[in-house]
């Protein structure tokens, strides 16, 4: 099998497009408010690892280890602002499936 | 008459009356309340008393001259000057003018005078003096004017004074119907005056001598001879034209109808305007214009023939007038007939010296005739009257001497000029025309003196009111008639036939005239005394018809009446129904006329009108449509596609996050494929 072992790019790659993948189902599917922001830090996270992986792979710096830090921190902060917003939404909606807040619509 | 003298005194003759006429038109009113009548009448009066010693003085400066030189201009200034068309304002006095300006002031003085006494009882004493001056000055315009135009200002200035005195007690309507008929029938016979007046001018125009001056007409009418307008020759059609204008204005048929209507008015208006002056103004056209006439003998003959008829068929009117100023009135339409009678015969000089005696007779009868109305307190009806002579010696005996005068009788002034036109009708004219003149002379006689024995013989008819108020006229209205009456036998002397003197009237007038047209009657002397005794017989005849039945009553005036089922008598008592006849024709054709025109208009013009108006209106009815149809459903269906679209992908907007990220993949999958695919 090309690329599996972890000696290879290509499988630390694979590892992040499948997170990816799952985190963009669970934001796209989920009805809790708090698992759509879980799905986004997985998102994010697989991004880190494609960092990590070319920075380790690839240009041989440390490179990609600080971008990969640079995003956990936006990812801390971004959450951080993404519960402010659900407690708002909960204080007006008492809910926080997202499918209750439609009032936008048409 | 290629060097005629300058003067400056001619004016003087129009401008006195005129003056007079504007002070007592313009402030008449107020002078009457101060001043009183008697202002009046000085103010009216001297003006024409005046113009008559200006007039005389004029006569006499002719005569000094030689006859081919009796010629005054008075030039004013040049009025209009327009193209080829030269007319000045001024005045000629040559023997002709000179004769009627003698006339017009002479007698229209005695009946100013005579006026004053006639409306004494007038409130309106200064109206009528004005237009009595502004007559005087019109009629002196009218023989003065040295052109046509001039004449025809005078011509239309008499008319309409004669309209304002005809219907002056215009509170009767029906006296202003009267001057309405009379200034209408007028204006028609004005017509054929213009006409022939812009015929002769063009046609001279044509020529390369256009003008409307006497003089100059009669120096180029022989360039007219020969000349054809529509298969005519110009000069008779002409003057065709201008003798219909003399046929309005001096009552002659068909155009006489309003003269016996104008006998509404006063009766010095009677006396001066339908006797003297103005009905003789066609008769001084065709003498003024006697060259003219001459070129057109068919003219000559029109105008002989309808002179000889009106002046037998007037006569035949009179007979049966109970009315005695009715009688006065057909009375002067024949004798105007004698007049034109000779004026068609080419005898130009005997007809205007008949217009002279005339003068002098017809308005001492009218005078008379209208003293008598004074005594009678205004009575016209000869069947109510009788007996006067005994009441008013004075206007008796005055009227006795004009009635021989215009009936004939030997040494009368009517004798010699009628007697003059008959003779001259016989030897230019023919048999026909003779007879009607004479025979006219006779029923002249008889209804004359069937006047006078109805009037003043006999026993009175009047009611014992009038009885009472009989009497003779004031000195201001009897000596006028005396005047006029006895005057009458001094002109009759200018008028000596061939075979007692020579004809001094003709003699005078000889510069004006030559010849008259065509050779005089070359009668030999015993032609012309049987010719007059024969009148004279059927004079007396007529006189002793009228004695027998009116004074002796021995044939009864009834039994004539009868002739014919009455027939004879209806027809002359009814005026012949001619104005019936006109009536029905031309006063109902116009009204009828009138109405289809107003129904035209109506219908067809407003029809047209409105239906315009409906197509517009129906036509903004469409725009309308299309524009509320189509304009606003292109419109319309714009903002309705927009709405469609809008409500279609109003869907997306779900409100639902999870959709949104749906579409943000979505959105992202199909930018990396293009971006891969078409963009390396």
């Amino acid at each position: 099998m090309p690329g599996f072992s972890p000696n290879e790019l290509s499988s630390y790659l694979i590892i992040g497009a499948i997170l990816f993948t799952l985190g963009l189902f669970t934001v796209l599917t989920r009805r809790n408010a708090i698992s759509v922001l879980m799905g986004v830090e997985l998102i994010l996270n697989s991004a880190n690892i494609n960092y990590v992986a070319f920075s380790h792979f690839g240009s041989g710096n440390a490179d990609g280890q600080i971008y990969a830090i640079f995003v956990i921190m936006l990812a801390a902060a971004e959450a951080a602002v993404g519960l402010a917003i659900v407690l708002a939404i909960f204080q007006i909606f008492h809910t926080i499936d997202v499918e209750a807040v439609e009032t936008l619509r048409e | 008459m290629d060097h005629p003298i300058p003067t400056d005194i001619l004016r003087w003759i129009v401008f006195l009356p005129l003056i007079g006429a504007i002070i007592n038109g313009l402030l008449g009113a107020i002078i009457q309340k101060k001043m009183g009548k008697g202002a009046i009448s000085f103010i009216a009066c001297t003006p024409v008393v005046l113009a008559f010693g200006i007039s005389l003085s004029v006569f006499f400066q002719l005569k000094g001259l030689n006859p081919e030189q009796r010629f005054l201009i008075d030039n004013l200034y040049s009025w209009i000057t327009l193209g080829s068309l030269k007319v000045d304002m001024a005045f000629l006095a040559d023997p002709l003018s000179a004769v009627m300006i003698l006339v017009v002031t002479g007698i229209g003085g005695l009946i100013h005078i005579y006026a004053i006494g006639y409306m004494h009882d007038d409130k309106a004493f200064w109206r009528f003096f004005a237009y009595l001056n502004l007559f005087t000055a019109a009629m002196l315009t009218l023989v003065l004017g040295d052109s046509l135009l001039l004449m025809f200002v005078g011509w239309e200035g008499v008319g309409l004074c004669s309209y304002a005195l005809i219907g002056f007690w215009y509170q009767d309507h029906n006296n202003a119907r009267a001057g309405n008929k009379a200034f209408i029938v007028n204006r028609v016979g004005d017509f054929g005056f213009v006409l022939g007046m812009f015929l002769l001018f063009w046609s001279l125009d044509a020529q390369g001598h256009g003008t409307l001056t006497f003089r100059e007409i009669a120096k180029w009418a022989s360039t007219l001879q020969g000349q054809m307008i529509w298969g005519v020759p110009v000069v008779t059609l002409a003057t065709l034209f201008l003798f219909v204008g003399a046929t309005g204005k001096s009552a002659q048929i068909p155009l006489h109808v309003w003269l016996p209507d104008a006998m509404a008015g006063p009766t010095p208006v009677s006396a001066l305007i339908h006797a003297a002056t103005m009905v003789t103004a066609g008769v001084y056209m065709i003498a003024r214009l006697g060259f003219l006439f001459a070129m057109a003998p068919a003219t000559l003959h029109v105008v002989a023939v309808i002179a000889a008829v009106t002046a037998l068929f007037a006569a035949t009117i009179a007979v049966t007038q109970n009315d005695i100023k009715k009688v006065l009135a057909y009375s002067t339409v024949s004798q105007l007939g004698y007049m034109f009678l000779a004026m068609g015969v080419g005898a130009y000089a005997q007809g205007v010296f008949h217009l002279v005696t005339h003068a002098f007779f017809k308005a001492c009868l009218f005078l008379g005739a209208g003293s008598v109305i004074h005594a009678m307190g205004g009575e016209q009806d000869m069947t109510k009257m009788g007996g006067l002579r005994k009441h008013m010696p004075r206007t008796f005996i005055t009227y006795l001497l004009a009635t021989l005068a215009i009936m004939g009788f030997p040494g009368t002034a009517g004798f010699f000029s009628k007697d003059g036109i008959l003779e001259e009708a016989y030897g230019r004219g023919g048999m026909g025309l003779w007879l009607a003149g004479l025979v006219g002379a006779g029923f002249t006689a008889f209804y004359m003196w069937r006047q006078v024995f109805m009037t003043f013989f006999g026993e009175s008819r009047a009611d014992e009111h009038t009885k009472h108020h009989l009497h003779e006229s004031p000195g201001v209205m009897t000596w006028p008639l005396v005047i006029l009456a006895l005057g009458a036998f001094p002109v009759g002397m200018f008028g000596l036939p061939a075979f007692l003197g020579h004809h001094r009237f003709v003699e005078w007038l000889e510069p004006v005239f030559g010849h008259g047209h065509g050779e005089a009657a070359h009668l030999s002397h015993e032609t012309a005394v049987l010719l007059t005794v024969i009148s004279v017989v059927v004079a007396l005849a007529g006189f002793g018809l009228a004695y027998l039945m009116y004074y002796r009553k021995s044939s009864a005036p009834e039994r004539f009446s009868a002739l014919a089922g009455g027939l004879f008598y209806r027809l002359s008592y009814n005026k012949y129904y001619i104005d019936e006849i006109y009536q029905a024709i031309f006063v109902n054709g116009t009204l009828l006329l009138a109405r289809i025109g107003s129904l035209f208009d109506q219908y067809v013009i407003d029809g047209i009108v409105d239906g315009s108006a409906s197509l517009t209106r129906f036509i903004s009815w469409l725009n309308g449509l299309f524009d509320n149809y189509i304009i606003d459903g292109i419109v319309n269906a714009v903002a309705n596609i927009t709405f469609w679209i809008g409500n279609r992908f109003r869907r997306l907007q779900t409100g639902n996050i999870n959709s949104y990220l749906y579409g943000i993949l979505i959105a992202v999958v199909v930018a990396i494929i293009v971006k891969l695919r078409y963009w390396s």
